[in-house]
């Protein structure tokens, strides 16, 4: 499908780290060990809400072989600033809180001290001779319940942002969003069919299968150097450098490898702790999470409660949409709640939305980005509701997404008109596809849901340097969560005219690239990769110069073609082509090295749209779904490596079916979580699931030189309601609240249909 | 503490039967070591003595004997699923065995582990008792055999005297038109610890079952021996209403409990719809015996 | 606390150890051997990030105790290429981007050798439930399948 004009981008070439990553040699966050590193390691609070009275580290620090303990004492206290991370926002003040609890310990998990010794036996022996002296207060786990007035309040200084006048007591409502178009109430006022609904999800993991680790050395003259698992290397010299006052240029952070992501690698739990533990010892400090501390301290996905309304004609014109979306955020404030509102209803051209959204602070871990932040909970729901009225109308559900897709010049709720979007032709290659014109196997059934995610440009530099035999490096700075290596490559190989393997891509420290912002938002291939394309352009700029000078013509008179400088037209004289490798041998004698720089903010990242489609069975005893057929369609822009496209759809899509049917965080009354690993947080094992088909429309980007799009979030937004619409029409019960577990759907069988439980 | 943990493997059972003896409450056998391994280091358990018994021939062989089979209790699940015959002559048991976990597990994990372990959604349990398995132990006042459903005692906790160790399975010879089956339910296909877990043996003889015993996992404290529901089923021809009569009897012996992986009324109820797909296994596999 | 002393065989090279008795053969591996292509993703044995094989059993190495490697014999991803030669399933794993991240990738490519060299035709289901016991997080599992079914198609073909 790719324009045909392309060498490179299109093809499905070998990653350039395929050989290192199937072989055991890439390092990895854990990988990564100095001579004479002690090992380092968090004491966390056992209660879901407690005041610490204090801490007593004296036996800790006393045992033989302990060579120091930190409490909140040894990290500064931060001002009350909000800094962007990924898609999240954060307050400094929260984050050094969280990272080392100072006043009270607020969820389960939350770190309170920790160690650094010379074994990880006597390090753990350590943590149980602190004493923390603990008063335990009433906790609260659930959105709702946090809401109400008798709640118990986590921060007393916490006054709900959003609300006029603003209001005169602490509550655990953090703020209040209101987004609105058109008039809502006269579009209600026109509709013939009304929808109304409410939906529950739980918090989700993003079940990265690399706990978080790092390693960290403080020299005795005050620089630092981290090797960190992160999405952002960048990041982490950010919140280390301001969470412990050391100047940002005297951290260097080298990313390792890093084993999955999915956004909840944008924040720092165990970098500032090694760092701070190495410089109180003098000693590299090395630190990794079990898979228990993963799920009781790092940040998952919120879980939120949605109440959706929608409107329409009886030929299914949508003519008003309304929801209200409370998210928990977790112990301090920052749940994706903008996301949540804006992109409910981003997928429809509606005259008249009117979204309200809450951020709600409980005791549970802060939550962290988790792949397209907040949409899948919206999109439940939106999507859900969009069934109903589809059945309600008797209309396809494909047709009646047709009927209202937004496209270009479409205005959204939350301010940006569409440029170029493919949401129509996605809609329309699935309605025209093998598996939607398939009919529906005998008991079975089929559900169809959408998707959206803006997709982020934002920070990047790279650079591209030819080596003395015309073979070429591309430097930038995004940890390779998933192949970004190769697209990189290829983007570079295409623009440069030169074969893939003659660039090498490299991912670079942070001493040694410019600034790059997380590797997140779906933007390394669209931003990283435009800043790549840059740095390759002002390469071949010196290039031309470089050849000028040898044929003694201006600069101008000189074009680059499949990888070689030609006179531009015949008048400028009769040159043979000067290939990478003749002007890299004669660079000493043309003005040195040739390299390329770019620096850029990208702008115009294009939004993504997905549709999916999902046939699947219910065993009606049970509750148990067995998913027999699975379909994502997705406006890719171009797919630079369609394989990794492919993969992130498919990949996106599983994890979407996980939190549908499965996934959740189970706490117990003491507000402690009870399924604190993989044995019962239960994502999908391969035996789960189909093979997931993938459709690439590729509507290309017009801010792009290549028309990327960014791919990674959406194909996660719409398998939680195509998979609860094929539920409901396969059983006839509509489930409104996630997970759709068997124990869960069964309760909701046996309810809809009495005999069944008497049986 | 861990510090004066020590590790052995013997050779003998006696040397075994007395180390953990002598070891006061503070021994560990090893089998296969997916269940101690994970304990330890959650910090459930701290062993001073661990005892690695696939040293022991006695425990790591399946042998036929006297029409039917004698499985050591430290076989893996993996060498049990490759063994023909048994799995000729009890399907139910291999399956069960091998329902323990994923492939990895299973290169290790016993079902003795399985047993001694008394986790009440025990895969393998509700098969052997099903299958009238009996246990041969070895202790320090020397051995005794024991219905493998007068083994668990409760959650973590077995009938077992200081120093002595489950050796072996023995599974009785099979009568004709004899077969069993095992069903658990998991919200996943794989990887998980069993919601409710259910075994069926019968033997149907003429279109008529002739006896029946039946092993329910997960709804009680203990795996149980569902007596009342074998009486529904022996002398039927396992038609719908003698199903829903078992069903019924599985059912009124669950005393479940609510949990992360179910709820009261959903383990009761799946207790009698396994009931029911276990047996028509169980009767299908019956006819081609 | 006293060290044990293991002999052991690792991808076919004699190996001596120290380690405490409670080691896990997986933090042996990467700790005090510096193997450190199997993983850690869960220390429970539900990932299979950490697998290896013990006289050619597909096992989690997180679950077994260091001493019990003694006598035996272990291979782990570091020992699957030969020379410089992928084997056929690290090639294909490559060709067909049947990973992202890459952490799950050791653990799989051993848990799929295992499958191949037991059962040279599986169908796709017997490859799922075989791979049941390997999370990835990354794939959905697709590519994944698809490449361990080629490679066992290869292999079949090659064999003829």
């Amino acid at each position: 499908m790719s324009n045909g004009s392309y060498k490179w981008i299109g093809t499905r070439p070998n990653r350039p780290d395929g050989a290192d990553k199937v072989t055991g040699r890439a390092r990895f966050g854990a990988d990564f060990n100095m001579p004479g590193q002690l090992i380092g390691k968090v004491l966390r609070s056992p209660h879901a809400h407690a005041r610490i009275r204090s801490i007593d580290t004296s036996a800790a620090a006393a045992l033989p072989g302990v060579k120091a303990v930190v409490t909140a004492q040894d990290f500064p206290d931060q001002p009350n600033v909000v800094v962007p991370t990924g898609e999240m926002q954060v307050n400094l003040r929260d984050v050094t809180r969280n990272v080392m609890a100072r006043e009270k310990a607020l969820y389960e998990g939350h770190a309170v001290a920790a160690v650094a010794a010379t074994t990880e036996a006597v390090a753990r022996q350590a943590l149980a001779l602190i004493k923390v002296d603990y008063e335990v207060l009433p906790h609260v786990i659930d959105v709702e319940a946090a809401m109400k007035d008798d709640a118990p309040v986590l921060h007393d200084h916490l006054i709900t942002e959003g609300v006029k006048p603003a209001p005169d007591k602490a509550s655990n409502i953090a703020k209040r969003m209101d987004n609105v178009k058109g008039d809502v109430e006269a579009g209600f006022r026109q509709a013939e069919v009304v929808i109304e609904r409410r939906y529950a999800t739980q918090p989700v993991h993003q079940g990265y299968i690399e706990p978080h680790a790092t390693l960290a050395s403080a020299a005795e003259d005050g620089q630092v150097q981290i090797w960190s698992t992160t999405q952002g290397h960048f990041q982490v010299r950010g919140f280390c450098s301001r969470l412990l006052g050391v100047e940002a240029s005297q951290i260097r952070v080298t990313p390792s490898e890093i084993g999955g992501g999915f956004g909840g690698k944008t924040v720092v739990y165990l970098e500032p702790v090694a760092m701070r533990l190495s410089q109180k010892t003098g000693k590299p400090v090395k630190m990794v999470m079990s898979r228990e501390e993963v799920f009781r301290a790092s940040g998952p996905a919120p879980g939120g409660t949605v109440a959706v309304k929608i409107g329409a004609r009886r030929d299914g014109r949508i003519v008003a949409a309304e929801c209200t979306v409370a998210l928990q955020a977790g112990a301090f404030p920052g749940s994706p709640l903008g996301p949540a509102c804006w992109t409910s209803f981003a997928c429809y051209d509606i005259d008249n939305i009117k979204v309200v959204g809450f951020d709600v602070v409980s005791n549970r871990p802060k939550v962290a980005a988790y792949r397209a932040p907040g949409a899948p909970i919206s999109a439940w729901a939106v999507e859900s509701t969009l069934d109903i009225l589809a059945q309600e109308l008797g209309m396809d559900p494909i047709d009646l997404r047709l009927k209202n897709a937004a496209k270009k010049g479409t205005k959204t709720s939350y301010g940006p008109t569409f440029d170029t979007i493919g949401f129509v032709e996605t809609l329309e290659a699935v309605k025209s596809s093998a598996h939607y014109r398939s009919p529906v196997k005998p008991g079975m059934a089929r559900g169809v849901a959408a998707g959206f995610w803006f997709n982020v440009g934002a920070d990047s530099s790279a650079a591209a340097h030819v080596a003395e035999d015309g073979t070429v490096t591309v430097i930038s700075g995004n940890p390779d969560i998933g192949g970004s290596r190769a697209s990189l490559a290829l983007m570079a190989a295409e623009e440069l005219g030169v074969d893939y393997d003659k660039v090498r891509p490299v991912i670079a420290d942070t001493s040694s690239i410019g600034f790059n912002f997380v590797t997140g938002g779906s933007r390394v291939t669209f931003a990283t990769g435009l800043a790549v394309v840059n740095s390759v352009k002002d390469m071949i700029r010196e290039l031309k110069v470089r050849a000028a000078k040898t044929w003694k013509v201006d600069p101008e008179a000189v074009v680059w073609e499949n990888g070689h400088a030609r006179p531009a037209g015949s008048n400028v004289g009769e040159f043979e082509p000067l290939s990478l490798a003749d002007l890299a041998a004669s660079a000493g004698r043309t003005g040195g090295p040739i390299n390329g720089h770019a620096q850029l903010n990208a702008q115009g990242a294009g939004p993504g749209f997905g549709v999916h489609v999902v046939d699947l069975a219910v065993d009606r005893d049970t509750g148990i779904v067995t998913i027999d057929r699975y379909t994502a369609a997705q406006d890719v822009g171009t797919a630079i490596h369609p394989s990794y496209v492919e993969g992130q759809l498919q990949g996106g899509v599983v994890q979407g079916v996980g939190w549908a049917l499965n996934e959740e965080y189970i706490y117990n009354a003491k507000g402690k979580l009870d399924n604190p690993g993989f044995l019962d947080y239960r994502m999908p094992v391969a035996s789960d699931l189909p093979m997931i088909e993938t459709i690439l429309v590729e509507v290309p980007n017009p801010h792009h030189p290549y028309g990327v799009r960014g791919v990674g979030e959406v194909p996660i937004v719409p398998p939680l309601a195509a998979v609860g619409n094929a539920v409901a029409r396969a059983t006839g019960v509509r489930m409104t609240d996630l997970p759709m577990s068997p124990p869960r759907l069964s309760a909701a069988l046996d309810a809809a249909t009495p005999r069944m439980a008497a049986e | 503490m861990m510090n004066d943990v020590r590790y052995m493997a013997p050779s003998t059972l006696d040397e075994a039967a007395g180390a953990l003896a002598a070891a006061n409450g503070a021994g560990r056998i090893l089998a296969g070591g997916t269940d101690l391994l994970v304990q330890m280091r959650a910090g459930v358990v701290s062993p001073g003595v661990i005892i690695d018994v696939k040293k022991i021939a006695e425990m790591t062989t399946i042998e036929a004997v006297g029409g039917g089979f004698r499985i050591g209790a430290a076989v893996s699940g993996a060498v049990v699923g490759e063994h023909a015959a048994l799995r000729q002559a009890w399907p139910g048991v291999v399956e069960a065995i091998n329902l323990i976990g994923s492939k990895q597990i299973q290169g290790r994990a016993s079902a003795g582990g399985n047993l001694c372990n008394a986790s009440p959604a025990a895969d393998s349990v509700p098969a052997l008792v099903a299958a009238a398995a009996t246990v041969t132990i070895h202790g320090p006042k020397g051995r005794r055999e024991v219905p493998v459903e007068k083994i668990h005692a409760g959650p973590g906790r077995t009938t077992l005297e200081r120093g002595e160790i489950v050796v072996s399975f023995t599974l009785p010879p099979r009568a004709p038109g004899s077969a069993d089956a095992y069903l658990r339910l998991i919200p996943r296909t794989e990887m998980d610890i069993a919601v409710v877990g259910c075994g069926v043996n019968l033997t149907v003889q003429g279109g008529t079952c002739t006896s029946a015993r039946v092993g329910l996992g997960a709804v009680a404290p203990t795996v149980l021996l569902v007596e009342d529901a074998a009486q529904a089923l022996i002398g039927s021809r396992l038609d719908d209403k003698a199903l829903d009569a078992a069903a019924a009897a599985c059912r009124a012996v669950c005393k479940p409990i609510n949990d992360k992986r179910g709820t009261i009324a959903y383990r009761t109820k799946i207790a009698g719809v396994l009931l029911k797909r276990a047996t028509a296994i169980a009767l299908e596999r019956a006819g081609r015996h | 606390m006293a060290k044990t002393h293991v002999s052991t065989t690792i991808n076919g090279e004699p190996v001596e150890f120290l380690c405490d008795p409670t080691q896990s053969l997986l933090d042996v591996l990467r700790d005090n051997l510096g193997l450190t292509g199997s993983k850690e993703g869960c220390g429970s044995g539900d990932c299979g990030a950490c697998s290896v094989t013990l006289d050619n059993r597909l096992v989690c190495s997180c679950l077994i105790l260091a001493p019990e490697a003694e006598g035996h014999s272990i291979r782990t991803i570091e020992g699957m290429a030969q020379g410089d030669q992928l084997h056929p399933l690290q090639q294909k794993f490559v060709e067909l981007a049947a990973l992202q991240c890459g952490i799950c990738t050791p653990g799989f490519l051993v848990a799929s050798k295992a499958l191949l060299d037991r059962n040279p035709d599986p169908t796709e289901t017997e490859i799922r439930y075989w791979l049941a016991g390997n999370l990835c997080r990354c794939t959905g599992y697709d590519k994944i399948i698809r490449a361990v079914m080629e490679v066992a198609a290869d292999m079949r073909e090659a064999a003829r």
